[in-house]
């Protein structure tokens, strides 16, 4: 699991569309960006800001109206296993078992059955799930199923891992588990990571940068490094820094809201087309 | 995918659930869901006891009824032979040499009918589902031919084909083919798109997609359909071998009403039950074992 290949990402002018006809409308509007190899980045801002339609195009799912996305210099056309996507609910095939989950990826690849559950027990070693390897996933609770997607998306070794508020349907205290465990498992892998989230809190302590988008037409609005030394903990959450980089946040946020009044009704299209990007 | 498309899809599953309730109200024999079905089973003896009591009061009327010849006006039991002549001619037909006949040649046509259904109900059941071209190709004249129940083929079905055995074959095949059929289609439409979007995300092409999620994910559905569909083709395999048959168990209940020979008909009537009911419930059991997530208790959808 070491050696990770290149994740560089660069997104020149993106434009995208959405909706039919009468409808179509511009979700995202010539937003531009370069996200580092094994840089960790959540994408902020509130609902229907386009951040999961940002994160569709990545995947390869929504098609660009304009402009060029590219992951090591090769434009991004189509889903593809490089490109791993977690979702908010997971999507575990019900009629696998958790260790035949996570190894679809590599039976994808054609790789032997014994040798693609040995990395499927190690993966799911990482992820804190050894002994679940032959539950089927409704036997699971919501923290462990997002556990099993995490692992079953770093099986195919991705340079790049998106995850679209991969940990938003959980309770607080899952949450804060699952956003500690996101953070071993990614000093463990150092995958690229677009994270979209609307939490705050949860971008300053995951990314190593956030990238706060604004309403309608989506658009970067402002660019925040978050300085904090890595093996992040309690101490990070609780520090004065990381509540002056919230106040920030929170004024940014609270500037957009009123900007964004206007365009409720916009903004409330853009969310059902998220929604169905797929 | 569009939006647009997505509704189109929606629609088109919704027609295609009504269609399957059809099918299920046609043969009369609903599909239970697993929960009720673990309900009927856990009694108490209490209720057990009642249930036992309600058997013995109905076969005693029955007794009671042929032996009295009762004539209640619009019903009347002058010639039906009563459970007291019915076990003994049970018991010489199971001692007879053509029993075996009967029996094996019947399993023969349903079987023949019912996997030859099931093979033709699940790839066509599977394109319909998953192309829209095939949809708009095969379905018309499928839905033309879908409210023409299996029975009402005999006449042509006898024409249609030079050996009777084939053309019994063929009237359990149709009987069998639309409830498989439609669910098939069902089940493959109600897949998530989201699990195909992340199949194609981990590197699934477009084979691989049809058996690693397309079909696993139907197979509840294609389960039901068999099983349905193992009901008609029961039902319709009687019928057909009363008009065309040698031998079977519907050629033997008509054959024992043409000979008069009254307690034999009940015979065959209550062979036609066992074992269709029998193989049906086979069916269904032989399913769950291909799906053992489906059973676990919160697999299917509220």
């Amino acid at each position: 699991m070491s050696e990770m290949q290149s994740g560089h990402i660069e997104a020149r002018e993106v434009s995208i569309d959405l909706g039919n006809g009468k409808e179509n409308f511009r979700a995202i509007d010539r937003v531009s960006f370069n996200i580092a190899s094994g840089e960790f980045i959540c994408l902020l801002g509130p609902s229907g800001c386009g951040k999961s339609t940002l994160l569709g195009a990545l995947a390869g799912h929504i098609p660009l109206a304009e402009g060029c996305l590219t992951l090591d210099g090769k434009a991004i056309i189509g889903p593809s296993s490089e490109r791993g996507l977690v979702f908010q609910q997971h999507t575990l095939f019900p009629w696998k078992k958790v260790v035949d989950n996570v190894a679809f990826g590599l039976k994808m690849k054609g790789i032997a059955t014994r040798e693609r559950h040995a990395r499927a027990n190690e993966l799911l070693k990482l992820v804190g799930l050894s002994g679940f390897e032959n539950k089927y996933p409704v036997q699971l609770s919501g923290g462990m199923q997002q556990r099993v997607e995490i692992a079953r998306v770093l099986i195919n070794q991705p340079r790049v891992l998106l995850m679209d508020e991969p940990f938003g349907a959980l309770d607080a205290q899952t949450r804060w588990v699952m956003q500690q465990l996101l953070l071993q498992v990614w000093a463990h892998i150092r995958t690229t990571v677009v994270f979209v989230t609307h939490d705050i809190d949860e971008a300053i302590f995951l990314a190593d940068r956030v990238l706060v988008m604004s309403h309608c037409p989506g658009r970067i609005r402002e660019e925040m490094v978050i300085p904090a030394e890595r093996a992040r903990g309690e101490q990070w959450v609780t520090s004065d820094a990381f509540m002056h980089l919230k106040r920030d946040c929170l004024d940014l946020m609270r500037e957009e809201h009123r900007l964004g009044h206007g365009a409720e009704t916009a903004s409330e299209l853009a969310q059902q087309f998220a929604g169905a990007f797929i | 995918m569009s939006n647009v498309y997505m509704s189109q899809e929606r629609s088109q599953e919704r027609d295609l659930k009504l269609t399957a309730s059809d099918a299920t109200a046609e043969t009369g024999s609903t599909a239970p869901g697993k929960s009720e079905n673990r309900r009927r089973w856990r009694i108490s003896p209490g209720r057990l006891i009642v249930r036992l009591i309600s058997l013995v009061i109905f076969v005693s009327f029955w007794q009671f009824a042929a032996e009295h010849r009762l004539n209640l006006a619009l019903i009347t039991f002058q010639s039906i032979p009563a459970p007291s002549e019915v076990l003994p001619a049970l018991w010489n037909l199971l001692q007879s040499p053509k029993v075996g006949s009967h029996i094996g040649n019947s399993l023969y046509r349903v079987f023949a009918g019912f996997f030859s259904a099931a093979l033709a109900g699940i790839l066509l059941g599977m394109m319909i589902g998953r192309s829209r071209w095939a949809a708009d190709l095969l379905q018309p004249p499928l839905e033309m031919l879908r409210p023409i129940p299996g029975v009402a083929w005999i006449p042509l079905a006898i024409l249609m084909f030079p050996s009777s055995e084939l053309s019994m074959i063929f009237i359990t095949f149709m009987g069998a083919l639309f409830p498989i059929l439609l669910n098939t289609v069902h089940g493959v439409g109600g897949i998530d798109a989201r699990l195909t979007a992340t199949a194609r995300s981990l590197g699934a092409g477009r084979l691989r997609l049809l058996t690693e999620v397309i079909l696993p994910g139907a197979a509840p559905s294609i389960v039901t359909g068999l099983s349905i569909g193992m009901g008609t083709s029961w039902f319709c395999l009687v019928t057909a071998e009363m008009i065309a048959g040698q031998y079977g168990i519907g050629y033997y209940t008509w054959e024992s009403y043409n000979l008069q020979r009254y307690a034999d008909i009940v015979v065959g009537m209550l062979f036609i039950g066992v074992f269709g009911m029998g193989s049906s419930v086979l069916l269904r059991k032989c399913g769950d074992l291909l799906i053992p997530w489906y059973q676990i208790k919160g697999a299917r959808k509220p």
